[in-house]
Formats: C-alpha cells, structure tokens, sequence
C-alpha cells in the first residue's frame, strides 16, 4: 500500500504539481490558466446553474439594458445575454475539442506512418497531404456544412476536421524522419524490435510534447472555424452558439442600426479572451516541456 | 527546370482533385442539390421527367446518361471555362459575376498581405535587434495577442464602433454607386474608405505572426560566424542589417507566404461578409445559403485556382530568393 501510494505522489507531482509550478511563475502562463479553467467551468457547471431559459421568447423584456435580473441585459427576443452566453459555450467548447482531437490523432497517425515507413508509402502520403493543404480549408467546410446540414455535434467535429490535419501531419512527418535517424531509434531496430514497438515506446513519447502543444493549436482553429460557420449562418440554427449570437447581433445591426452593445461584444469578447488564453497556456506548456527555454 | 515541371503537375493534380471533388459533393453525395430541387419541382407539381428536364437545362447535365459520361462532359465544360449559368441571377453567366468579383477580392488580399508582411518584417528586426528590452516584450506580446484574435470577430467591433457608432468609414460595399468609376480622385478615395476597416481587420490579425517569425529567424542569423565576420571586416551596422541579416532572415518567412495567402483566402470568405464587400467570399456564402450551386461550385474553383496559383508564385520566389532551393531540386 505504501509503496502505491509513493508511485502515485511521485506521478502527481511529475504530471500536476511541477508543470503547475512553471505554469503559475509566468504571469502569462497563469493568465492563460486562469481564462481556459474559466471557460471549461462555464461550459460544465455554467449550464446546470443558469436560472433562465435561452430559448423562451419573451418581447416585453427585449432590449433591457444591464440590470441585476439580467447582468448583461436582454437581446431582441428578451432572452438574457448572460444566459445565452453560457448555454452556448457548451457547444463551441465540446464540438472544438472533438475536432482537436479527431485532427491531432489523424495528424499523427498519418505523420508518424509516413515518417517512418519512408518509401511509396511516404511519397503517396506526402502527395496527398500537399493536396489537402492546397484545398481551400474554410470555403470546403462551407461547401459540405451546406450540403450535410447536420446539428450532431461530433459529425460537425468531423466536418471541421476534414482539411486540419494536414499542416500539423507534415509537421509531425518531419518530426518522425529525424527521430528515425537518431541512435535509440537505430538501436532498438538493430536489436529486432517490432515497428509497433518502435513507435510506440520511442518516436512517439518523444514527439508526445510537440502534439500536444499543436493539439492547443487545432483547438483555437476548430473555435474559429465552427463559430465562423455559426456567424455566417450556414450551420443550422438549432444550437446554442456563440457563433448564432454573432450572426443575430450582425443581422439585427444591419436592419435596425442601433445595436445594444452586449449582445455582439459578449459573444466577441469571450471569443478573444479564449483564444489569447490558449495560446498564452500552450506558450507556458512549451517551457515546461522544454527546459531551455525557461526563464531563471 | 525539373523542379518546376514538378510543381506543375502537382498543382494540376490538386486543382483536378478540387473539380471533382465538387462534382462528387453537388451531384452525388445524400442530401445533394441536384436531388433537392428535383424534389422541389416535383412537390410544386411537375412530373419527374419534367422536374429532371427542367434542372438539367438549369446545371447543363444529361441525365439519360451514366454517371462517368456526365463527370466527362463535367470536365469538358470548365476545361472550356464555361461554368454554367447562375441560378439567383437568372441568365447570368458564373464566369461574368467571377470577373466581377475577383478584382475585388485580389485588391482586398494584396493590399492586406503586402502591407502585413512588410510590416511584419520592419517590426519584426526591430524587435530582434532590441531584444529583450521593453520595447521587444511590447511588440511581442502584442503579437501573441493579435494573431490569437479571429480575423472576423475583430471586424465586427471596427464595424461596430467606426461605422455604427462613429460612422467614420462606411458600414457595407465596396464603393459609393453615385460616383462613377474611372481613374478620378474621388472615385480612388472612395475605394479606398470603403476597403479600409476589411484592411485593416486583415491586417491586424496576420501582422502578429510575421513579427514574431521574422523575431525569431533574424535573431538566429545575427547568431551565425558570418554576420561576426561581416562585423570583424568594419562592414557598417546599415549593410550588415539589410544585405546580410535581412536577407537571409526572410528566406524561411517566404515558404509561409503562400500558405498564408490560402488562410487569408478563407478568412475572406468572412471578411467580406462582415462588411458585404462584393467580393468571391461573398458570392460565396451568398451562393451556398441561396441554394445557387453553379456559382458555388465557380466561387470555390476560381478560389482553389487562386491558391494554387499564389503557391507556385512563392514556390519560384523562393527557388529565386535562394540559390540552395535551385541546385537541390
């Protein structure tokens, strides 16, 4: 028992409390923890504690300003902006993080094959990954979200996914080419290892850090590109987004001219405030990653 | 040469691969439009063979025939440049509203990318040769801001506040239509009120990324024994900046180059949007949410065809830039 207990502080303090540590001593770092932890809250707990319903019409409240009942105030239907705002960050955080994942686990399938198997199986990976980072990523999504039509938020994932991978495959590629020419790589295969083995327990727990900085990087991509679908209106309106609320406050802006400001700078500013608190997490996952690059 | 030869035919495979790819999306996939509005028309109660007759005289198909001959006379069409005939703008030849939307968007991008890039480079060396100082934590930090900032979600707070607001530049379009164009002040200026809030959201978001890559090559170079040489002959600091550290720092930005054009190509789409600048990004939300899909499928060609293009562009700047490029391949 002891001895579990000692594996299992040690791992702790290796996985949790020393990344944590280099996190917090950048004022950066600890911004962007804070913001992502924020954001993650919002959109597991928020939902369950919200007192309104974003879907109920209500006319006779439209258009209220901030107040106590409604601290962000009211949209055009009377619904609470507050409430809007939480109810949707579900959706943008669950459908971007399925796309990460879905882009991350195909990139580095694709990548580590074509790095190491090397050959026509590299050539023919390579081509079609050029092709793929040629195709116009967001006209494509707009082109196949209009044909699908769908609302299931994991085939959306999978739409966004569609053209993503392949920067971060070619990146990974590369990775594996030069871990491939390395000695504990060359010595494991002069001692007749498996591939598998090969892969498994040296290219990939060494290219593990790079993936899941990039995989950082596939998120802020997939919230771009799906709240850029929701705004433009080409996902169906049945959700929750941010996305719809950029694309409501746009509309209304054009018909009415006089915009109550929360309605469109609340959905923009969690939008900003998310995507600057990624990048400032994944630049302090960096340093805990690579020891060099840390400061003092 | 060889190289060259090569880049062609890759290209020409991927925008062959981008034809089909629509074909096989609008025609056969579940859901397709084709299916849709044979539907359509037989709810508004023609016969099946009157509804087929009727879309394939709106999408040039023969349906009497199988699906390859189709792809074939598919293929034949736009090798002809012909790509059918709109369906909101009824009558309208696709290719007319393309050379009636493209200049805009190419304006819009050029302006963009030139302006980000240069100064991307200035403020980027700058930086690099104050390292570490306060104004390099400024100018990087303001760096990692912006080019976290979804290019759309800026340009809805300019629109919001300079034309909303303080109706300082003009909400929509690309130009007043009372004043007639040609090569007059007032039109140029007006061209130019018009295109500077989708500028300058363009600009903004991208510019971040060039500082910080050209931070981080030129600190490099100004590590490597040639540029300590050029110091020990008593080069002047001006010559050794531009002819020695520039230069060389800027060879690696130039390979991201045309990849950027691609994701400016698509944050167009929402740009142009934002501020219904008749652009192809216009036309081709427009297309997709009016259901016109001969002028979705010539917005999404002319636009691969674009990127395709720009890439090849960079690809030969890049072989020219750099001599090693040349001789390897």
């Amino acid at each position: 028992m002891v001895q579990v207990k000692e594996i299992l502080t040690k791992a702790l303090k290796k996985l949790v409390y020393d990344p944590l540590k280099i996190i917090l001593k950048s004022r950066r770092g600890t911004f962007g923890l804070i913001i992502v932890l924020f954001f993650t809250l919002m959109a597991t707990v928020g939902p369950l504690i919200v007192r309104y319903d974003p879907s109920t019409v209500n006319l006779s409240e439209a258009l209220q300003p901030p107040s106590l009942k409604h601290p962000l105030g009211t949209d055009w239907f009377g619904r609470d902006i507050l409430a809007m705002l939480i109810i949707g960050s579900q959706d943008v955080l669950f459908v971007s993080f399925v796309t990460a994942l879905i882009t991350t686990s195909v990139a580095t399938f694709i990548g580590i094959l074509s790095g190491y198997m090397g050959g026509k199986v590299d050539s023919a990976l390579v081509a079609v990954t050029d092709i793929v980072l040629t195709i116009p990523g967001f006209p494509l999504l707009i082109v196949i979200a209009s044909v699908l039509r769908t609302s299931n938020p994991i085939l959306l994932a999978a739409i966004l996914s569609i053209t993503a991978w392949a920067p971060l495959s070619r990146a990974i590629r590369s990775q594996t080419l030069s871990l491939r020419e390395r000695e504990f790589v060359e010595m494991a295969k002069c001692l007749g290892m498996p591939s598998i083995h090969i892969i498994f327990s040296e290219i990939l727990p060494n290219i593990m850090p790079y993936i899941i900085i990039n995989g950082i990087f596939a998120f802020t991509g997939a919230i771009y590109a799906q709240v850029g679908l929701f705004m433009l209106g080409l996902a169906p309106y049945k959700s929750q987004n941010w996305g719809v609320m950029l694309n409501l406050a746009v509309n209304y802006a054009g018909a009415v001219f006089s915009i109550r400001q929360a309605s469109l700078l609340a959905p923009a500013i969690c939008i900003i405030l998310l995507q600057v608190g990624l990048v400032f997490l994944s630049g302090s996952l960096e340093e805990v990653f690579n020891p060099r690059l840390r400061s003092g | 040469m060889r190289w060259i030869v090569k880049r062609i035919i890759t290209l020409l495979t991927t925008f062959y691969i981008a034809i089909t790819l629509t074909f096989f999306l609008i025609r056969l996939m579940p859901g397709n439009p084709i299916d849709v509005m044979i539907n359509q028309y037989m709810q508004q109660g023609m016969s099946m063979e009157q509804a087929r007759i009727m879309v394939s005289s709106l999408y040039q198909i023969d349906f009497s025939k199988p699906v390859w001959e189709q792809y074939i006379e598919y293929l034949q069409l736009i090798i002809r440049g012909n790509l059918g005939v709109s369906y909101i703008y009824t009558g309208v030849p696709v290719a007319r509203i393309i050379s009636y939307a493209l200049p805009w968007t190419v304006f819009l991008l050029s302006i963009s990318i030139t302006l980000s890039f240069v100064l991307g480079i200035i403020l980027g060396m700058f930086a690099a040769y104050r390292r570490n100082t306060k104004a390099d934590h400024t100018i990087t930090l303001f760096s990692t801001i912006t080019n976290a900032i979804p290019n759309y979600v800026l340009a809805l707070i300019f629109l919001f506040f300079f034309a909303c607001v303080w109706k300082i530049f003009p909400m929509r379009g690309t130009r007043d239509p009372r004043i007639p164009p040609g090569f007059t002040l007032e039109f140029i200026s007006n061209v130019f009120h018009h295109a500077t809030l989708p500028i300058l959201s363009f600009l903004i978001t991208t510019v971040g990324s060039w500082i910080l890559q050209m931070r981080g090559a030129t600190i490099s170079v100004l590590g490597e024994d040639y540029i300590k040489v050029a110091e020990a002959r008593g080069l002047k600091g001006k010559r050794i900046m531009f002819s020695y550290v520039g230069r060389n720092a800027i060879i690696p930005l130039f390979t991201r180059l045309a990849i950027a054009i691609g994701y400016m190509f698509s944050g167009s789409v929402l740009i142009e949007n934002i501020f219904t600048y008749t652009g192809i990004g216009y036309y081709l939300t427009y297309s997709v949410t009016a259901r016109d899909y001969p002028l979705m499928q010539g917005c999404f060609l002319i636009t691969t065809l674009a990127i395709i293009l720009s890439n090849f562009i960079a690809d030969l700047l890049y072989g020219f830039l750099d001599p090693r490029v040349r001789i390897e391949r």
